[in-house]
């Protein structure tokens, strides 16, 4: 009974900030919806059992996406006004272009005929006894999708390469700090001491 | 053996590309760009070691690798060895203008590889996700390659371009692949087709996920109405980086598109044939009209691109083996055309210093430089697809597919879009022979690239038919195998 009222709790609210993320004025109330969203998700998961995907999910999207996207919505600087004239001006084609997607929806599901449930061909199933979900996870991540796993590795390394090329450049006339010149430095060659006579500065 | 080290074993091309990217990366960052020339050698060795471990890949067997994520078979091994020459070609070509251009960057081979390995991946994907993965791995390359010229703002622009809609057609495909997912409940290729065969009527939900699954591939092959980007992504991205795109991805994407369909969603066939069908005829249309009015060779390159594309499709159209063999062969003449006309060009150069972009610039060229302009006309007229030149022979095999499965209307439009696309063709052949000699002209294109393009235009010559017996038996040995696979 708790876990009904829990589920439609957190389904609720999910769907009610997944509205408001698309519905706020404001984009930073927007990410923060989002926010909302992910963590109502995460509740989701816990419910089904598969704690280590909740976890993963504030710590991935909450943690990390979304603040950066929080960050890059304050530091971009947008016209909103503008932005909603273009609105406005192409909502008459943008309303028509949503018309004729539903109507072809409800056209293909007005022929549908449900099929019987879905079997999951070489489907993982639970995990075996004595191992956590997590461990399981990972145990198949390192076996049978080894090949897939190590590809986005190596997707993750292209678009790192990919975002170096783009905007790594070598400035003129910078100053950089020099680890090895600093660690040199000794007593000899930055402190020396000065008589000054009385009444005159010191040349540094 | 341990199973890992076995599927490792078969997947030996793209082990050795895995490996060589990143040793090539890691003496990039040591080096820097002054060891560009050496890196770009080392680069094409590791290609052809890829290419030599591919033969020695036990012939005519079909291997699965990591759970049936990879497959290797003659198909795969076909294009495997088209996309690595042509990667080799497009690494090679680069040398003189990243010399020259202030563009010369130790991550151009290195990214080339691993678009390399992407699209190796594909063509010996076995399932959704893996094809899934390859692709993404060969686009966010290209995507980067077309931007490479960051200081040019066209490049920028056609980076960025080729992005957004590559993201796009990406979430497309991948919505598809969902779709397909939840209503056949397997995304190994085998597995739909045993659920699409064994489904007693056709399920309105695999046939939603198919559409969407050819939407996202037909952009990855510039098809027709997803191939807006195609011009303007060609005319932005530096020149080498174009000839790349129009040759190896194309390759690669078609490889995949074949796989999926024929292989997954075979017994379904009557319902992606319509689609190819329309995809073919509206790119061999487009490809043909849209070149007309363009002064810009790279454009014009593009727009051809696209009709070929759709030449190509015709053998798609027919699902038979006969078709498919058709396609492979279509391919591999395609990428020595392609990457020919490609290599006149970057020989080029102005003598104000400025690329040769212009159809007028090429005017008189024949005088200036009569080898290039001969090897230019070669292309030219293999690509309108003249009779006695190679260019002429994979449209003669698709056609003839198209016709034994009972497909004539195709056959005959492809006739006719053949026809107006020779015009254009035909065109700059005129421009080089008969006009008088506008902007001056010089050829500053090292001896390698001098080389290739002997070899190409060699190859599309008359003398090319000596080569058409090997590679149309390898082609069938190839298509004979999707099928297998299929039926």
């Amino acid at each position: 009974m708790t876990a009904v009222l829990a589920f439609y709790l957190f389904a609720g609210i999910l769907l009610t900030a997944g509205t408001m993320v698309i519905l706020s004025k404001n984009p930073v109330h927007s990410v923060l919806w989002l926010i909302v969203a992910f963590f109502n998700a995460s509740g989701l998961f816990i419910l089904l059992g598969a704690e280590f995907l909740a976890m993963l999910l504030l710590i991935v999207y909450v943690g990390a996406v979304a603040v950066l996207f929080l960050f890059v919505v304050m530091m971009l600087d947008i016209d909103f006004a503008e932005l909603r004239a273009g609105f406005m001006r192409h909502l008459p084609v943008g309303l028509a272009v949503a018309a004729i997607i539903l109507t072809e929806m409800l056209l293909a599901v007005g022929v549908w005929q449900p099929g019987a449930g879905v079997a999951i061909y070489g489907a993982v199933g639970a995990p075996p006894v004595g191992m956590s979900n997590t461990q399981w996870i990972g145990s198949l991540l390192y076996t049978r999708y080894l090949f897939v796993f190590q590809s986005a590795g190596l997707v993750l390394l292209t678009s790192m390469i990919g975002a170096i090329v783009l905007t790594h450049r070598q400035r003129v006339g910078t100053k950089r700090q020099n680890i090895g010149a600093q660690v040199a430095r000794t007593p000899a060659s930055a402190v020396h001491a000065e008589k000054p006579k009385v009444g005159e500065g010191v040349a540094l | 053996m341990n199973p890992t080290f076995d599927s490792i074993r078969i997947a030996g091309p793209e082990a050795v590309l895995t490996a060589g990217a990143l040793v090539t990366l890691m003496i990039g960052t040591f080096t820097g760009d002054r060891g560009l020339r050496a890196l770009t050698y080392v680069a094409v060795l590791i290609l052809a070691i890829a290419g030599f471990s591919l033969m020695q890949a036990p012939a005519g067997v079909t291997q699965y690798a990591f759970g049936d994520f990879y497959v290797a078979d003659s198909f795969s091994s076909f294009l495997k060895v088209l996309i690595i020459g042509a990667a080799a070609a497009s690494m090679l070509l680069a040398l003189p203008y990243l010399g020259d251009a202030r563009t010369g960057r130790f991550e151009y081979p290195v990214l080339l590889m691993l678009a390399t390995l992407g699209m190796c991946m594909m063509v010996s994907a076995n399932d959704l996700l893996s094809l899934y993965i390859g692709l993404e791995l060969q686009s966010l390359a290209a995507y980067v390659l077309a931007a490479f010229h960051r200081g040019e703002s066209r490049s920028s622009e056609a980076g960025l371009k080729y992005f957004v809609l590559g993201a796009l057609a990406s979430g497309i495909l991948l919505y598809g692949v969902s779709l397909v997912y939840g209503f056949a409940g397997t995304t190994s290729f085998v597995g739909i087709s045993n659920v699409v065969a064994a489904a007693p009527a056709r399920s309105l939900g695999i046939l939603f996920g198919l559409v969407f699954i050819i939407s996202g591939l037909a952009f990855k092959i510039s098809a027709v109405p997803f191939h807006m980007w195609t011009p303007d992504v060609y005319e932005g991205a530096p020149t080498p980086v174009a000839a790349f795109f129009s040759a190896a991805p194309k390759a690669a994407a078609m490889g995949l598109l074949v796989r999926v369909l024929v292989v997954g969603f075979g017994a379904m066939a009557l319902d992606w044939q319509q689609i190819v069908i329309f995809l073919s005829i509206a790119s061999m249309l487009l490809g043909a009209v849209g070149a007309i009015g363009q002064s810009n060779i790279k454009r014009l390159l593009a727009y051809s691109s696209i009709a070929n594309v759709g030449f190509a499709l015709v053998g798609l159209s027919a699902a038979t083996p006969k078709g498919i063999e058709g396609l492979l062969f279509y391919l591999a003449v395609y990428l020595a055309m392609t990457l020919g006309s490609f290599l006149v060009l970057l020989q080029l150069r102005r003598a104000d210093g400025g690329p040769v972009e212009l159809m007028t610039d090429l005017s008189g060229l024949s005088k200036v430089r009569p080898g290039l302009a001969a090897a230019m006309a070669i292309f030219m007229f293999s690509l309108a697809g003249i009779p006695p030149l190679l260019g002429f022979w994979p449209k003669f095999a698709v056609f003839t597919a198209a016709v034994d499965a009972g497909l004539w209307p195709l056959a005959i439009i492809g006739v006719i879009a053949s026809v107006i696309g020779a015009y254009y063709y035909l065109r700059l052949v005129k421009i080089m022979y008969f006009d008088e000699a506008g902007v001056a002209v010089i050829s500053d294109g090292g001896r390698t690239n001098g080389a290739l393009i002997a070899a190409a235009a060699l190859f599309c010559s008359p003398i090319g038919m000596l080569a058409i017996t090997p590679i149309v038996s390898a082609a069938g040995r190839a298509a004979a195998v999707v099928f297998q696979v299929a039926g």
